[in-house]
């Protein structure tokens, strides 16, 4: 299949909101499409990302804002009319046709003669390689296959914009990363404009160019992998690309890129993203690999700690620590370790961001009195 | 009757398995159950059969069975009730109802099982008010209506009175079967550039189709079997079957009890033919009542 | 987040037709609903407003005030004791009906082989109707019926029992076709509890009774609510039977004969009206009392595929 020439240079969001009743499920989206990027909207259950993918397909409409497409106005067309291809977590296949039918769906529905319907369907299929299933219905196949014909079927058309909709979140972990890369495959070879919505964050970053992180319905952060991986925005893009340890601390003293914060005695040297004072309540963030274990190098940012729980990860170890002022802390290391060991855990100041907490909310106290170790509670987890 | 010789050898065991202590003490009561159920369906056997049996009697007095035995009755109770015209128009007006509730009530029952939207719990209760009131309470004013604008007392009266109940049995009908596809399907094919109409003829009907034989059947059962709104509005030649059966017998003495009979053995036998049609497609219990719960008032 | 840096495109005000639209999809208001419109339309034309004219026609008597029709029904013990008739044949058998169900549909809630078959013999008198059961009955119950001649020949009875042209010919007329109604719904809200709820409780030393009482009734009371209600509207509505059957003059002169005799006997639409209206609330406020007693009830999932 030859690359469609994109219908479109780019593709322009503005203010695009969707209320059910009095909730906001999408608040005043801003985003601009270039043609052949591929896009991931990424955030935890319920925070609008499916909701943006659907009013962008047109399958729900718009409560505010509009949606061009270079000069020409989509949101009021209806979804068959905008020319775009979609893949659904479902798969959503017709279970009443075969896989050819269903891949020559949206052909049949352009009238196309017979001849190039029966071309483009065997190149779409050929492209995902599902030759010998072509007469199978989809209630025949496996999960991957009639991924793989979601995706034909979407494609098939040569759209202008294709949209998934956590098309691999109903695989086995297993096919997910097989899936993952012959999607991307794809979207290499035919070059198409794509928007992916996922709540798994390393799926989003291993596809995208861009990504969109959303938040209860609101826009935290646009930017590259690299971005979001190194610098998220605030602590919530933090805490959902993989930040698992969040600590609700205080500005002890901060300098031109350099804070010292401090809780329970415990004081940390860090990175600050965005304004922040001396005396401000802030969240110190941190990923669990970026936590090393008995360093002998290490010099600052250091924390006697007894090991708690152990989980094997194959090549690491992926561990819960606790220093004696009651702090949680997520590791993961090569070394050895077993419960109970005393050991010595270390940060880089430069991996150790701190972000202004946002008086409403802050995580859940990783931080608790020691002497009631029982209230301790977990900041929220990415899963 | 194929349905019936589906024997599944799997059943017999289930009941066996039931632990020891209960099947002794629950003996008793499993004897006064089946008694029960038994007694019940000799008692139907012989209202039935009773109505059989004479309406091949020659003559049926003081007796246990008929002193001989003919089918003239049939011949008889043919020519006499005009059977001939009142089957017409009872499978008229029932296809014809068959046809308009599916109509009216498949795009309805669509809208109800997947969007929600203002006032759809009253809209909901309104449509489920015929099915809760007795025909007779709304079947009156609406006969003085269809009187009144001059539709009664023919074909037409009849199918729209016969309407009523159907459409929202069509909408009870068709709900849970719009509910178990995938809503995404629908719109997967708009995505493939499908609109409103084709969704509803290349992806929706053949998914339908089963729900939809299902309700057509079962509402050609109820209206072929719909005494009271048709007894309202009919006119001397827009009876349906059970209609002109009533009137053969709240009418009798003037005719033979047996041509009486000979005429509710055709009207039974018709019903019988459709059962066995309907539930090739439906079950038993659907065949009753299609109860979804109401949304709470 | 970030404003777009593009000039926004001419014609970007919003338009009062799109601003009109967003306000609809706010509440779910699209060009989807128009399928509703035919349904709509039909059940305005052929129900509320007969409905309505019903009601409207019934505060126009042909004489007397708008009450008077009412009065007259309410004046007139020949007529107000339809209403105690009714539910004097109707309460019975719906009661019946439901209680007798339950523990039989207890038993056969396994499957087991001939169940089908049982379940489409069942359904067999529902589909029948009231009309011809009504013509069996005459044959079955009457004074020289297989069921009198049965009862004398095991000396039961000295002479025929009399049970057509009465109130029991009219009550077995109900059992007949509401019996297997009821058995039918009872039988299907009662699969559709999870039976290892019983088994759970039976691992925790319940015994079948216990079970019975504690786990699967409270389940089914709001079905069985729900059954009777429906049983109950079959036998309120009765009317071919009480005519057939019963003693369309006497003791089962039911408030549908009622108003039957007013519209298509008297030609006085307005009382009959009156009475249909009457009949309709009657009816309503049992069904009501029992929805009312139902929604105390636990009525959330009952664990099956029900």
């Amino acid at each position: 299949m030859t690359a469609p020439k994109p219908g479109f240079s780019q593709l322009r969001l503005e203010g695009v909101t969707r209320r059910f009743g009095s909730q906001n499920a999408l608040s005043d989206l801003d985003l601009t499409i270039e043609a052949g990027e591929f896009i991931a909207l990424l955030g935890p259950s319920g925070c609008g990302k499916s909701t943006a993918l659907n009013c962008l397909a047109g399958l729900l409409p718009l409560t505010g804002g509009s949606i061009w497409q270079d000069e020409r106005r989509i949101d009021v067309l209806p979804p068959e009319r905008r020319g775009f291809g979609m893949v659904f977590q479902s798969y959503a296949l017709f279970p009443h046709m075969s896989v050819r039918a269903n891949v020559a769906f949206g052909l049949r529905m352009r009238r196309l003669p017979k001849q190039e319907i029966r071309r483009r369907t065997d190149e779409a299929i050929r492209l995902v390689r599902l030759e010998e299933h072509v007469d199978k219905l989809p209630g025949q196949l496996s999960g991957g296959q009639q991924q793989r014909v979601a995706i034909a079927r979407a494609v098939v058309l040569e759209p202008s914009l294709v949209l998934m909709d956590e098309p691999l979140s109903n695989l086995d972990a297993k096919l997910r990363l097989e899936m993952r890369t012959e999607i991307r495959r794809l979207h290499q070879s035919l070059g198409l404009t794509t928007v992916y919505v996922t709540h798994d964050q390393e799926e989003a970053l291993s596809l995208a160019d861009r990504l969109v992180v959303l938040r209860a319905g609101a826009v935290q952060q646009i930017g590259s992998p690299q971005e979001l991986h190194t610098r998220p925005a605030n602590w919530h893009v933090a805490d959902f690309m993989g930040y698992r340890n969040l600590w609700p601390m205080r500005v002890q003293a901060a300098q031109a890129g350099e804070i010292t914060v401090e809780a329970d005695g415990l004081r940390l040297v860090g990175d600050p993203v965005g304004q922040i004072a001396a005396g401000d309540q802030v969240v110190a963030a941190v990923r669990p690999e970026d936590v090393r274990v008995d360093d002998p190098h290490a010099t600052t940012n250091t924390v006697p700690a007894e090991i708690e729980v152990v989980e094997y990860q194959g090549r690491e170890l992926a561990a819960e620590a606790r220093n004696d002022a009651g702090l949680r802390v997520h590791v993961r290391t090569d070394k050895r370790i077993a419960p109970g060991d005393r050991v010595t855990l270390s940060i880089d100041p430069r991996r150790l961001l701190v972000f202004p907490s946002d008086s409403v909310e802050r995580p859940a106290a990783g931080l608790a009195d020691a002497a009631e170790p029982g209230t301790l509670r977990e900041p929220r987890l990415v899963p | 009757m194929a349905t019936l010789t589906d024997v599944r050898p799997a059943g017999t065991k289930q009941l066996d398995g039931s632990t020891p202590r209960r099947r002794i003490v629950a003996r008793p009561a499993a004897w006064l159950v089946w008694g029960a159920v038994i007694f019940f369906f000799v008692n139907l056997l012989g209202v039935i059969g009773s109505v059989i049996v004479s309406s091949f009697g020659q003559r049926w007095f003081d007796t246990w069975v008929p002193d001989g035995y003919t089918t003239k009755w049939y011949g008889q109770a043919w020519s006499e009730f005009a059977l001939l015209q009142v089957i017409t128009v009872t499978l008229e007006v029932s296809l014809l109802v068959v046809a308009l509730s599916l109509v009216i009530g498949v795009p309805a029952a669509y809208v109800l099982a997947r969007r929600s939207f203002p006032g759809k719990r009253i809209i909901y209760l309104v449509f489920l008010l015929p099915i809760l009131m007795p025909p007779i309470t709304y079947g009156i004013p609406l006969a003085t209506v269809l009187y009144k604008f001059g539709l009664a007392g023919h074909l037409s009266g009849v199918v729209l009175a016969n309407l009523v109940p159907s459409v929202p049995f069509v909408i009870l009908t068709m709900t849970p079967f719009i509910e178990q596809i995938d809503p995404r399907i629908e719109s997967a094919a708009r995505m493939c550039g499908a609109g409103l109409r084709s969704v509803f003829l290349s992806v929706l009907a053949p998914l339908l189709l089963p729900g939809i034989l299902a309700s057509a059947i079962l509402v050609l059962v109820r209206t072929v079997g719909m005494f009271e709104l048709t007894f309202l509005t009919a006119g001397p030649d827009s009876q349906t079957l059970v209609v002109a059966l009533y009137y053969s017998m709240s009418a009798a003495g003037i005719r033979a009890q047996q041509s009486v009979d000979a005429m509710a053995v055709i009207y039974t036998s018709m019903m019988l033919v459709l059962l066995v049609v309907a539930l090739r497609y439906v079950n038993p219990t659907q065949l009753v009542a299609r109860v979804k719960e109401e949304p709470q008032p | 987040m970030t404003s777009p840096p593009t000039a926004p495109p001419a014609g970007r005000p919003r338009s009062p037709r799109a601003h009109w639209q967003h306000r609809l999809a706010e509440r779910g208001i699209d060009r989807q609903l128009w399928l509703l419109v035919p349904a709509l339309l039909f059940v305005v034309l052929l129900f509320l407003y007969p409905f309505f004219y019903g009601l409207g026609l019934s505060f126009q008597p042909t004489k007397g005030g708008p009450f008077s029709d009412y009065a007259r029904f309410f004046g007139d013990a020949y007529e107000r004791d339809t209403i105690w008739i009714t539910l004097r044949i109707a309460l019975p058998a719906a009661v019946l009906n439901v209680v007798a169900s339950v523990p039989i549909a207890y038993r056969m809630r396994g499957r087991f082989r001939g169940k089908r078959l049982i379940t489409i013999l069942l359904v067999v008198p529902i589909t029948l109707g009231t009309v011809l059961t009504a013509q069996g009955l005459l044959n079955f119950l009457g004074p020289t019926g297989w069921f009198n001649r049965v009862l004398l020949a095991l000396h039961l009875a000295d002479e025929p029992v009399r049970l057509i042209h009465n109130y029991w010919g009219v009550f077995f007329s109900l059992i007949i076709t509401g019996f297997p109604f009821a058995f039918l719904l009872v039988l299907s809200y009662l699969s559709g509890i999870d039976p290892t709820l019983e088994r759970a409780a039976a691992t925790l030393g319940a015994g079948w009774w216990q079970r019975f009482r504690t786990i699967t009734l409270p389940l089914l009371m709001p079905g069985l609510a729900t059954t009777f209600c429906l049983t109950f509207v079959l036998a309120f509505s009765v009317f071919p039977s009480a005519v057939l059957v019963g003693n369309p003059a006497g003791e089962t002169r039911v408030i549908s004969i009622a108003a039957y005799q007013a519209a298509y006997e008297q030609y006085d639409y307005p009382y009959a009206s009156a009475i249909a209206v009457i009949m309709g609330v009657v009816e309503l406020v049992i069904i009501a009392l029992v929805l009312a007693a139902r929604s105390r009830l636990y009525t959330g999932s009952t664990g099956g595929k029900g």
